[in-house]
């Protein structure tokens, strides 16, 4: 039995916990910073996702990769992205991890593993099976974990990365977040099968469907996947149900012309961050302890992010060729 | 200055050595492709396959997608990819990570990653393969910054070029003219390198300075030879980059004989002599005695019919006609 088979140590899943918290509050921070027009950008938050962002990067190392969307700030924040630096990103600061020239959809740390956010929807998936592919000739049994959206998964990038990554059988997992929405487009609309996971069987690669509000659930198939990479036995296709709280973007209203209230109310019943409560065990004591310790880093970041300088104008010419 | 020993080899013959000596050099650069492994299907990649084996010169679906965001991937993971595109034709379909993800996410990540990829794109007609497999469509990524740009001319440039792309910390658009594949001329033995962003005067002249883009520095060649049998005496100049271009190479000749003509191969509309022609004028009007006239393909797909085709695309007759224009 490999150490992730193990049954978490409470202290994982103190941490786990914690995470969510940290992404939960990150987010509401840049929300509100947005609002406020502190941000730079647009922003794209993933409220009531964090069930799949936790639960996926808590089997990964630090030097395991991960490849994100439009909307990542979650897994970012999972995988270790560092926060004072992720938050002078969204306010455009020259500290910023991309010194203000990516913003909040192309937020990146790759001394985490954190190989970027990637804005063209479906962009990240070949990119990440390369990543896959490097890892191979390493052989140190690395693996590169693709995260998108349900939309994502009617680009030919999707279909095209599956192929290869199975062809070539690389250590890549391919983390599909369906929210249900592509923008305004329900799932169901816009994709030929009820399951995502579904389209694994194309590959002849292992799909499993997962509750993605389930924190543990989600852990639980990325072991499995994450195992299999590792033993060089190919990729895996994970698709996790999951939900948007917020509007996709900007000013998108939370429910309104694409999904009622009803049907809103019902997922934030299974809020992720509820359901992590009860299956790891966070009493009310720990929970007052990590709220403090999340205020307070959220507090740090967000004075480093005010009080550091803005880029200056010969900074355009930065960073363009090696 | 120690003598350097000459031999002659073909335009794909340099490309061919280069890939093997960058191969054998660093073992983080490996190829990919459609049809790469086996020697048989392209003389610019024979015997790379028998020799560093299929995983280093890894075949690949018909994917050009996949395996293109695949090697920039890779290549921010610290390895080296050369990309074997065919046929500049189809890498339309790689678009994205050539042009939203190679050569911006150095700039976009604020300097955390560099792409060290090469991406290897055959093009050109005259061969009689119509509108889709005929295209030059080396303009179209001036306007892509990031990318470096580079259209080689002869063998000596191709393999020294080729050496130097490889070598190169950013992405680089390799095109090769398939027109030039059986081309011989000298080239230096040994470890050629040629600098990236530097023009090169292929041939001393006085009257008019005719600047030739990959096949057409060729034609621009040939054309010289046809006007000094009319007392002509032509520079020609290639470029040899067109990102970066060495504007201010390009313009020295220009100062000198204060005439100019552009060819390439691709069209005219947008094209890499619009490009150069503007920039000419804003760093030598006062050299130029005439206006700066433009040889390209004509602003229509490349017909099948070799009739047709010869009527759409530049020529060495076409070269003349337009440096008698300009001297007349
Ligand atoms: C290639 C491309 N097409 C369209 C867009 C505009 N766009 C941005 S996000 C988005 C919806 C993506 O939906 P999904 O993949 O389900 O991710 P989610 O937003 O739900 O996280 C669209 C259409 C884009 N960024 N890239
Ligand atoms: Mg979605």
């Amino acid at each position: 039995m490999s150490e992730d088979k193990a049954p978490l140590s409470d202290e994982r899943m103190q941490t786990m916990y914690r995470d969510m918290l940290r992404i939960r509050r990150f987010e509401e921070t840049a929300f509100e910073l947005f609002e406020q027009g502190e941000v730079v950008g647009g922003i794209h938050v993933s409220i009531g996702q964090e069930g799949c962002s936790v639960g996926a990067c808590s089997t990964l190392n630090e030097d395991d990769a991960i490849l994100t969307t439009h909307r990542g700030h979650g897994h970012s924040i999972a995988k270790g992205t560092r926060l004072p630096e992720m938050m002078a990103e969204l306010l455009g600061k020259a500290t910023g991890l991309c010194h203000a020239k990516g913003g909040s959809m192309h937020i990146a740390d790759v001394s985490k593993g954190h190989y970027g956010a990637h804005s063209i929807v479906g962009s990240n998936m070949p990119m990440g099976v390369g990543i896959g592919l490097a890892f191979h000739f390493e052989g140190k049994g690395q693996v590169a974990v693709i995260f998108f959206g349900d939309g994502a998964a009617n680009e030919g990038s999707f279909h095209e990365s599956m192929n290869l990554a199975a062809i070539w059988k690389l250590p890549v997992i391919f983390f599909c977040e369906n929210n249900h929405f592509a923008s305004s487009t329900r799932v169901g609309y816009a994709t030929s099968v009820a399951d995502i996971s579904a389209r694994a069987g194309g590959y002849d690669i292992p799909g499993v469907t997962v509750d993605g509000m389930d924190v543990l659930a989600v852990h639980e198939v990325m072991v499995e996947a994450v195992d299999r990479a590792r033993r060089g036995l190919g990729p895996s296709l994970i698709e996790a149900k999951t939900y948007r709280y917020f509007g996709h973007s900007r000013k998108d209203p939370q429910f309104g012309p694409y999904r009622t209230e009803e049907e809103w109310n019902e997922w934030k019943a299974k809020d992720p961050l509820l359901v992590a409560e009860k299956i790891l065990g966070v009493s009310e004591e720990e929970k007052k302890a990590h709220d403090e310790a999340v205020e307070n880093e959220l507090k740090d970041a967000l004075s480093f992010a005010r009080q550091s300088p803005e880029p200056e104008p010969d900074d355009v010419y930065e960073d363009l060729y090696a | 200055m120690p003598e350097v020993k000459m031999r002659t080899i073909s335009y794909s013959t340099a490309i061919n050595e280069a890939l093997h000596e960058e191969m054998a050099r660093d073992e983080k650069v490996f190829l990919m492709g459609e049809d790469v492994a086996l020697s048989a299907i392209s003389p610019a990649t024979a015997g790379l396959g028998d020799r560093f084996g299929h995983e280093r010169v890894r075949n690949t679906p018909i994917s050009e997608l996949g395996f293109t965001g695949a090697a920039v991937g890779a290549a921010m993971a610290g390895y080296r990819p050369v990309l074997d595109m065919r046929r500049i034709d189809f890498m339309m379909l790689a678009i994205d990570p050539i042009a939203n993800q190679a050569a911006k996410l150095r700039y976009m990540l604020g300097g955390q990653v560099s792409i060290p990829l090469v991406i290897r794109a055959p093009e050109g007609g005259g061969s009689q393969n119509g509108p889709t497999h005929s295209q030059c469509l080396e303009a179209w990524f001036i306007q892509v910054p990031g990318l470096r740009v580079i259209v080689p001319s002869d063998p000596a440039d191709a393999k020294g070029l080729l050496k130097s792309a490889i070598r190169e910390d950013n992405p680089v658009l390799f095109v090769e003219y398939r027109a030039l594949y059986s081309l011989e001329g000298p080239v230096p033995e040994g470890d050629h390198t040629e600098p990236i962003g530097k023009a090169a005067v292929k041939r001393e002249g006085s009257d008019i300075t005719l600047i030739g883009i990959g096949s057409q520095a060729r034609s621009c060649l040939e054309a010289a030879e046809l006007l000094a049998g009319e007392g002509v005496d032509a520079e020609v100049v290639d470029p040899r980059t067109i990102n970066p271009l060495d504007v201010e190479g390009i313009a020295d000749s220009v100062r000198k004989t204060g005439r100019c003509i552009v060819a390439e191969e691709g069209h005219k509309s947008g094209g890499v002599g619009a490009e150069i022609a503007a920039s000419l004028q804003e760093a030598a009007f006062g050299a130029l005695k005439t206006p700066i006239n433009r040889v390209a393909a004509l602003d229509v797909p490349v017909p099948v019919h070799t009739k047709l085709e010869a009527i759409v695309l530049p020529s060495t007759e076409k070269i003349v006609a337009a440096a008698k224009k300009v001297l007349s």
